[in-house]
């Protein structure tokens, strides 16, 4: 299976409003850890360690 | 002059000037330097296959400290094989659960679930001095059967000369010096090995920047027999990370992680260390039970390796050979799964029954070892300390979804615990010709399981094995002039967790076992022409 890296969320403005509103209340050291914390998450549902790999590309080029 | 450069927990083999001491020098066919765990267990194991071998200490007994402390289920299994691992369990404490802090919170609990069936506990806590001292021990009850193994206390090598197919020993003794000569020489002498030094060999691998502070505490205290591990201590002065942990004759072993810059003397202090300690042991409920400082030490490490652990008629074992940081408890283990595959190996070539090139296998096997090992401890370390705001970063957004999500518990790394390595694709191994459990491939430790009596491991006896479940096997077999032990068991004798971890859903096996207790290779079914060619590649003969 390869990264999905074409349109795939529903909404994006309000996934994107969301995702800002998240940090709204957060100094600059929370929001790194809140990051950390989603990374984390997200990383865990995907599971897939081939499909990590080309995240991690993709986000390192992009 | 010999230097004492430390005090003796147990002085176990006192100076005693032999007659070797004057005159020719004297041929051995193996000399280990280094009276350590694992210069002992290699000499208790080649002295019991009835190799001679003379052990050189340049001291007289085990040094004080409890140091290694954590002791994993192969290495008592490897005990137990040379007859001193009764002793270690009856002595040790055994424990399978770990707690993990960050600052004041309780992040989760982890339990070895140790696996049934298996003769030996997952872990057991025992200060190294008497890991030593039991080996001794046992020492001294072979020598007593006749066992030709010499220890030589006080007896601290100088120089070193290489020939090619020997070495000359220069030695120093209370009475003077000495020469001997070795056509075999096991260097065990620690991680600042003289003998590497004298050779001008490298030794190269990363630093970490960091100090940590040990305590032996001897209390009486009700603090459960867990391993306790704090991120971040919220004690004072405790540093990065802490660790309590249960040895035997109430002693508990206290770290604390100092950083890189440090006044060791002013560390070292005793006030300065009851001051942390008290805050430590008070962070419960404001109590601090009495206890006394037994031991304490600064230590730093590093993870590195010889390119090569044999270089001629020379070989490295255990720190000398390959150094990893404490998480993990791979140090001593793994130097004494060093000492495991090695005796065999050099008990064969020195009695000819196999070419020298079967001590390469031995650098081959043990330097896959030493990587996989330094790779878990390096791993670990940069998990206990990051080693960039980014990495922190992300360290304790894993400590913080821990306390509530089980998905980020397996990425806490307060240390991997120190299980054997498979010797996977490595050139001694035959043929997988059996649809079997994994579990017990080429290459791998057999694990162990009940018989109807006893134990698996305890039948496999220190020579080459066949193993046969549910097969017909010829009584003895002989190759090479190796004599080949057979332990054949029916299938009504064949218990279930045996069944498990050797057959699977194969109605039979034929196991060729080295015996350091590593398969070789295995079959479905018996054929005198396969098990002689494994056991010949197993020898390096081909």
């Amino acid at each position: 299976m390869s990264l999905n890296l074409t349109p795939n969320i529903p909404d994006p403005d309000g996934f994107y409003d969301t995702l800002i509103q998240a940090h709204a209340d957060l100094s600059k050291d929370e929001s790194d850890a809140f990051n950390a914390r989603l990374i984390l998450v997200l990383a865990n549902h995907i599971g897939d360690r081939d499909i990590l790999a080309q995240a991690l590309e993709a986000a390192r080029h992009d | 002059m010999v230097d004492v450069r430390y005090e003796t927990a147990f002085k176990l083999y006192p100076y005693e000037k032999v007659a070797a001491q004057a005159g020719a020098p004297v041929r051995h066919p193996v000399v280990v330097v280094g009276g350590g765990p694992i210069g002992m267990a290699l000499a208790l194991d080649l002295g019991q296959k009835g190799t001679p071998v003379l052990v050189l200490d340049d001291h007289d007994g085990v040094g004080l400290g409890s140091r290694a402390i954590c002791f994993a289920k192969r290495t008592l299994e490897i005990a137990d094989r040379l007859g001193a691992g009764q002793a270690m369990v009856d002595k040790g404490v055994v424990w399978n659960v770990g707690r993990v802090f960050h600052g004041e919170k309780d992040v989760f609990n982890f339990n070895l679930l140790p696996e049934d069936g298996h003769r030996n506990p997952a872990f057991i806590n025992l200060q190294q001095p008497y890991f030593e001292k039991f080996l001794v021990d046992q020492i001294r009850a072979e020598q007593t059967k006749g066992s030709p193994i010499d220890i030589r206390g006080r007896n601290q090598v100088t120089g070193l000369t290489d020939h090619g197919d020997y070495v000359t020993l220069d030695i120093d003794t209370p009475d003077g010096p000495y020469q001997l000569e070795a056509d075999w020489l096991i260097a065990c002498d620690g991680a600042r090995s003289p003998v590497r030094d004298m050779m001008g060999l490298s030794f190269e691998g990363r630093v970490f920047e960091d100090n940590f502070l040990i305590a032996d505490v001897r209390m009486k205290a009700d603090f459960p027999t867990e391993r306790w591990f704090w991120f971040e201590p919220p004690f004072e002065g405790a540093g990065q990370s802490a660790l309590l942990h249960k040895q035997p004759d109430d002693i508990w072993r206290i770290d604390f992680q100092l950083g890189w810059d440090i006044d060791r003397k002013a560390e070292l202090d005793p006030g300065r260390i009851r001051a942390r300690v008290d805050a430590m042991l008070g962070s419960r409920d404001g109590t601090i039970p009495d206890y006394d400082l037994e031991w304490t030490s600064i230590y730093t490490f590093q993870c590195r390796r010889m390119e090569k652990f044999r270089h001629g008629s020379v070989i490295f074992a255990g720190d000398s050979a390959h150094q990893v940081s404490p998480f993990g408890a791979r140090g001593a283990n793994s130097g004494v799964q060093d000492a495991d595959n090695l005796a065999w190996k050099l008990d064969m070539v020195v009695k000819g029954l196999a070419p020298d090139a079967l001590l390469d296998s031995y650098s081959t096997e043990r330097s896959h070892g030493a990587d996989e090992n330094i790779l878990n401890s390096t791993r670990a370390t940069d998990f206990l300390t990051p080693k960039s705001e980014t990495s922190r970063i992300f360290r304790n957004a894993v400590l913080q979804l821990a306390e509530k999500h089980a998905f980020a518990r397996p990425l806490v790394n307060s240390g991997r615990l120190s299980v054997p390595c498979v010797y996977d694709g490595l050139p001694l191994n035959g043929p997988d010709r059996l649809d079997g459990p994994p579990i017990s491939r080429p290459g791998a430790p057999c694990p162990d399981a009940p018989l109807d009596d006893g134990f698996l491991l305890n039948s496999l006896n220190g020579t080459f094995s066949l193993l046969a479940l549910n097969a017909d096997v010829p009584d003895t077999v002989r190759e090479a002039g190796i004599e080949i032990n057979v332990v054949s068991l029916a299938d009504t004798a064949i218990t279930d967790d045996l069944r498990a971890r050797y057959l699977g859903d194969a109605p039979s096996a034929v196991y060729l076992i080295r015996p350091d207790q590593h398969v070789t290779a295995r079959w479905a079914r018996f054929d005198t022409a396969s098990v002689r060619a494994a056991l010949r590649t197993a020898c390096a003969m081909e």
